[in-house]
């Protein structure tokens, strides 16, 4: 086969267009980079990097409202290692942390599990389990308030009136060790459709053939869970932990909200304890220390999850699928 | 080992039935591929089997033993599933012992089964690895190995080798054959590439819209299709399926063109069929015919001719020099050819 080509007449050569000033600034790399990156650079700056600088560095001086501080190094965090009411709130802060992170997973991949499941109205389902993460924490803390009242509390209610099963309303939050398993509760209930529908997001990542491939193989559901769905659920789950015990233990709305940290002091959290030294106490300095003396804890729970948890060997290995 | 029967087998997902009464009988040891285009029903039929879907109506007896109601782990079959299903957080060691670790054999006892399927699949040197770090031919072996160390009844693979490359898909489909000479398993094998039916299999159930169309041994579909499905789906390059008329002297078709008609014709048939490969080239006499296109594969030269107004498409060992446009003579081989109802689509001859 042979091709030959003949060219008659005049030719249309493309010309190269006449590049402005402007246009030869934007095709500019290092003019673009500056460009692109001055909003994102800009909001987190002045939203996130000046508000801790500045916490950090309140932290070590003596500042109070109305009075700029001197640097005194470190005899803010010194005297909170003395102060009881600061040993408190890391105290319930962990707690607090720990049996409603356990309670959230717990309950939060069980309501996975079964929303995984060919339910009547699946969607709809799904839609109401949102709804506690989707109303607003404050005014889901007043309707705890409610819930909690000494008085009209609707689960006393039930109790005395409906089962017959007390004699005498709860006592919620009018003392210590009551009022902070109220609070966690509060605090599960609001936590909980993150987790589910987050493990629900891993579940659906999850093969069916490999779970009929179990089923041939002969595995009793027990078995299903164990040797498949939790193992292949352990990343999501990792990060999903993260995030959770991160929100939690910075928590300081629904504590505010509901106790404002009473009985006594009982149920501050590190947030709810900085801000009550802070703003209303006046006492920058020792409020930002307070807040700031969260960062090992959030620290050292990033790390574990990260490292315990996150990356497993069979992740890696080139991902050619 | 064990025969496979299946009786009137029926399936509905709501309303929408998708197996229409499916009858098939497997021998012991017998290599059986279900082959369909996609929609079929013959994934659905193989899930039947192995027990992951119910059955709807009808009957599944494995070994003479109605299954119907057993559950999958009972039934002692194993599958190799399209996608392999390998569990990704196990080692090939680990999953390809899992079932007998869950039926909590003694660990020596499960090593000792492990190595010798890996043995027979060459897979000894990637037991510690994991199913990402294995090619799809590997991956693929992985599966068929976590199937041998069960020593099931029965084999079931449901498109195996359908995310192969060409190469690969060659290669495995002897493997497999012959990993079925070694075992002597009764196979089930689903595929919707009819190469892969008719090189594999012992008997070949081609089935359309859930039915059986036909079911025999893969040379008894090529040689003597029992309807113009069949005859369109086996065989590549496809047969040419061409309407028309017996006539004065032949077939006439709707193109104009005439064919010799074989003998052995009853009743009026309205379809001819000749396979490319049945096509002659005739140095003298025969039917005249413009080249149209020339596909040479080395091994056979492919031709659209056209007669008249209708487009032949013929396979000749011989090399020929034709360019498209010229003419040649072609005759079709008499006795070879397959004559059908255009109605009933049923064979005529």
């Amino acid at each position: 086969m042979s091709v030959t080509t003949t060219t008659t007449g005049p030719v249309w050569v493309r010309r190269p267009a006449e590049q402005g000033w402007l246009a030869k600034l934007f095709d500019w790399k290092p003019f673009l980079i500056v460009i692109c990156l001055l909003p994102a650079v800009g909001l987190l700056m002045t939203f996130l990097t000046y508000p801790l600088g500045l916490g950090v560095w309140l932290a070590f001086t003596d500042t109070t409202i109305g009075r700029s501080g001197q640097w005194i190094g470190l005899e803010n965090f010194e005297y909170l290692l003395e102060d009881p009411l600061w040993w408190n709130a890391v105290f319930y802060s962990v707690f607090y942390t720990g049996i409603a992170t356990f309670a959230k997973f717990g309950l939060g991949l069980w309501l996975a599990l079964l929303l995984n499941q060919h339910l009547p109205f699946k969607s709809f389902v799904r839609a109401v389990i949102l709804l506690p993460w989707i109303v607003p924490t404050v005014l889901s803390a007043i309707a705890f308030w409610w819930i909690y009242d000494p008085q009209f509390s609707i689960i006393s209610f039930l109790f005395v009136e409906v089962l017959g099963i007390r004699d005498t309303n709860i006592d919620f939050l009018g003392s210590a060790w009551p009022a902070r398993f109220s609070l966690i509760g509060a605090n599960v209930w609001r936590g909980i459709p993150f987790v589910a529908i987050s493990l629900l997001a891993g579940l659906q990542t999850i093969p069916p053939s490999l779970y009929e491939a179990a089923l041939l193989d002969g595995s009793t559901a027990w078995q299903r869970f164990r040797y498949i769905t939790f193992p292949m659920l352990l990343p999501i789950l990792a990060i999903v932990m993260t995030f959770s015990i991160i929100f939690t233990f910075t928590d300081f709305q629904l504590v505010y909200a509901i106790t404002r940290g009473g009985p006594v002091n009982s149920t501050h959290l590190l947030a709810t304890l900085a801000f009550q030294r802070g703003i209303p106490g006046g006492q920058l300095g020792e409020g930002a220390a307070i807040a700031v003396s969260m960062i090992p804890f959030l620290v050292g729970a990033t790390l574990f999850s990260y490292f315990a948890l996150a990356r497993r060997k069979w992740q890696q290995g080139e991902a050619n699928d | 080992m064990a025969t496979v029967s299946i009786r009137a087998a029926r399936k509905s997902f709501g309303s929408l039935e998708v197996l229409h009464g499916v009858s098939v009988e497997i021998e012991d040891a017998e290599f059986v591929v279900l082959v369909g285009p996609s929609g079929c029903g013959k994934s659905t039929l193989l899930r039947m089997i192995a027990g992951l879907e119910n059955i709807t109506a009808g009957e599944i007896a494995i070994g003479g033993r109605v299954v119907n109601t057993v559950a999958p782990k009972d039934r002692d079959i194993a599958m190799v599933f399209q996608n392999y299903a390998l569990y990704p957080h196990m080692t090939v060691r680990d999953n390809m012992g899992f079932s007998m670790k869950l039926a909590g054999a003694p660990k020596d006892l499960m090593e000792q089964e492990v190595q010798k399927a890996a043995a027979i699949l060459g897979l000894g040197e990637l037991l510690h690895r994991y199913p990402r770090q294995l090619s799809g031919g590997q991956r693929q072996r992985v599966a068929m190995g976590r199937a041998i160390v069960r020593h099931p009844q029965v084999f079931l693979f449901d498109e195996p080798l359908s995310n192969l490359d060409a190469k690969l898909r060659v290669q495995m489909r002897s493997e497999i054959k012959e990993l079925h000479q070694r075992l002597k398993v009764t196979t089930v094998y689903v595929t919707h590439d009819q190469i892969e039916a008719m090189t594999m299999a012992d008997k070949i159930v081609v089935m359309n819209h859930g039915n059986i169309e036909q079911a025999g041994p893969p040379l008894e579909l090529y040689d003597r299709p029992a309807n113009l499905f069949v005859a369109g789906f086996i065989g590549s390059p496809a047969m040419n399926l061409l309407r028309g008329s017996p006539g004065q002297g032949g077939f006439v078709t709707e193109g104009g063109a005439l064919l010799p008609m074989p003998t052995s014709a009853n009743g009026a048939a309205t379809i001819y069929g000749i396979r490319p490969e049945h096509m002659r080239l005739a140095p003298e006499g025969g039917i005249a015919a413009t080249v149209q296109l020339v596909e040479p594969t080395g091994s056979e030269t492919q031709v659209w001719a056209r007669v008249g107004d209708t487009t032949l498409s013929c396979a000749f060992r011989e090399r020929i020099a034709a360019r498209p446009g010229d003419e040649i003579r072609i005759l079709p081989d008499t006795g070879l050819v397959h004559l059908f109802d255009a109605e009933s689509g049923q064979r005529m001859n």
